[in-house]
């Protein structure tokens, strides 16, 4: 992984920063230039909460190739109450507990290696609710 | 804008073809097409190719295969729209030639999948996804489906089996197809007991990893006579359209917004409603996708399209029959060449060519392709000129 392209994203992946749109309010994760719903171009940056609702999710068995060391896994859709919504990995629980609809906590975790010596990626992933 | 016609239309038996190059499959499938038409004049191509750079290293794909078809100095570009490159390719075609800036168009499309690992391929195809916020954090195109299919499933109370009706039904289809990839029957059970790739999907619910090229030529409807002795399929409407990138990010995980704006606007074109169309091939990368298609594109109401595929309604001799051709599951599915085999099988349909998978009676047809996790899906109709 190109160091630049991780660095990016860093705001998102170790602080959740999202961007509001201070014309229509609609929340962005992550931030962009310009909104959806109503063109308006000047955001705020909020941090999204902590939790949030699962709205579906899916036990991946043929994984990426650098996700096949933790394979089968978890992954998730989840809406935190700003009305954001991400795509992560449901960990630290059993995947036949994992219900549509449940509340579950974001954490910063360990995404990716880039092998012995390249970047170590870091991001968020979904666990229970403690 | 002039009127717009298909005069000729060429394949290849589709599959896992080592033997055969990127570029020559496309060659292949150009000079199938251009056998059908007595065209001696290409002003543009359209070459619909998902990832040549991903598969096999190479792009400029324009240049290449009108290189190795034998011709200088027309234009030539790739169009790229995932695994709608195909369609868009088509779109791009009609547009020329219904502007009146060219005459003679050749729309191809292609992709060699199987010089790379199966891993190799995952990669390349999970580019049509979002790769900082999806694919980064361990999403595959069959997870993003299965997301699909959970909130289908449990918002609608759909079956298992409802779901590997999908896939019965275009293995039936293919096997009446001698240019399909894999052509043998398959059972409910065996769909419902196969490895599961991504839960609830399994592989039987995927489409294939394939080797294969697809081409038509496009004129003006007024040359179309004197230019081909096979009966001229007029395209009467074309449309396309976007959705956001991320599934995530959509209104509803249970419909795709893309399908239903570019039908409708597709439809409109044509001067149709849905219940005109006779046959219809369907971008069914995996049986939740051509279930939720049937839905938007407006055969069944939300939530009915499973039970329908199970009661037979899409099958050849159903009420709205869907992917007469075996569709992506038994055809195969190599990405770039999808969306011009699906106007190809259109094409048979409405020509009265396509042998013991006809449709009876088929005068207007409608193709749908779907690119990434519908974010995007172009939609032809076309009928008998």
């Amino acid at each position: 992984m190109n160091p630049a392209r991780y660095h990016r994203e860093m705001a998102q992946r170790y602080r959740m920063e999202a961007g509001k749109c201070k014309k229509c309010g609609h929340v962005y994760f992550p931030p962009r230039l310009i909104c959806r719903e109503c063109q308006g171009r000047e955001f705020e940056t909020i941090v999204l909460s902590e939790r949030g609702k699962l709205l579906s999710f899916t036990v991946i068995h043929t994984p990426a190739s650098q996700f096949k060391d933790i394979s089968p896994y978890a992954l998730g859709i989840l809406e935190t109450k700003e009305g954001a919504k991400l795509t992560a990995q449901i960990v630290d629980m059993p995947a036949d507990q994992i219900k549509t609809g449940m509340e579950l906590q974001i954490e910063f975790r360990r995404v990716q290696t880039d092998g012995h010596e390249g970047v170590l990626a870091y991001g968020y992933k979904l666990v229970p609710v403690m | 804008m002039r009127d717009v016609a298909i005069i000729g239309v060429g394949l290849q038996k589709w599959g896992e073809l080592w033997e055969k190059s990127f570029r020559n499959l496309f060659v292949e499938a150009a000079l199938n097409a251009l056998g059908e038409t007595k065209v001696d004049k290409i002003d543009h191509m359209y070459i619909g190719c998902m990832s040549g750079g991903l598969f096999v290293g190479q792009e400029h794909i324009g240049s290449i295969m009108a290189d190795y078809l034998g011709q200088r100095y027309l234009g030539a570009t790739r169009v790229e729209s995932a695994c709608a490159s195909g369609g868009a390719a088509l779109r791009a075609g009609f547009i020329d030639v219904a502007s009146g800036m060219s005459d003679i168009v050749l729309v191809g499309g292609v992709e060699k999948m199987t010089d790379v690992s199966g891993d190799g391929a995952t990669y390349a195809l999970a580019t049509a996804a979002d790769q900082e916020y999806e694919v980064y954090n361990g999403a595959t195109f069959p997870g993003l489906y299965a997301l699909m299919a959970r909130a289908y499933m449990e918002k609608f109370g759909a079956t298992r089996d409802q779901l590997s009706a999908v896939p019965v039904k275009n293995h039936d289809n293919g096997l009446l197809n001698p240019n399909a990839q894999y052509q043998m029957k398959i059972s409910v059970n065996e769909v419902n007991n196969s490895v599961m790739v991504a839960d609830p999907l399994r592989i039987l619910d995927c489409s294939p990893i394939t080797d294969g090229a697809a081409a038509l030529i496009l004129c003006p409807l007024e040359m179309a006579k004197k230019l081909s002795d096979k009966p001229a399929i007029k395209i009467l409407g074309s449309a396309m359209a976007t959705d956001t990138i991320a599934l995530h990010d959509r209104r509803d995980f249970t419909s795709l917004d893309a399908v239903k704006v570019s039908s409708m606007a597709a439809l409109k074109m044509a001067g149709k409603n849905v219940h005109d169309i006779n046959v219809t091939e369907v971008h069914d990368c995996f049986s939740i996708a051509e279930i939720i298609v049937s839905e938007s594109l407006g055969f069944f109401a939300c939530g009915k399209g499973a039970e329908a595929a199970a009661n037979g309604e899409t099958r050849i001799d159903g009420k709205f029959p869907i992917n007469p051709s075996g569709g992506l599951k038994s055809k195969g599915h190599p990405v770039g060449a999808t969306g011009v085999a699906q106007a190809i099988e259109i094409t048979y349909q409405l020509r009265g060519e396509a042998g013991k998978r006809q449709v009876k009676n088929a005068k207007v047809g409608m193709t749908q392709n779907m690119g990434g996790s519908g974010g995007s899906s172009v939609v032809h109709v076309m009928e008998v000129a």
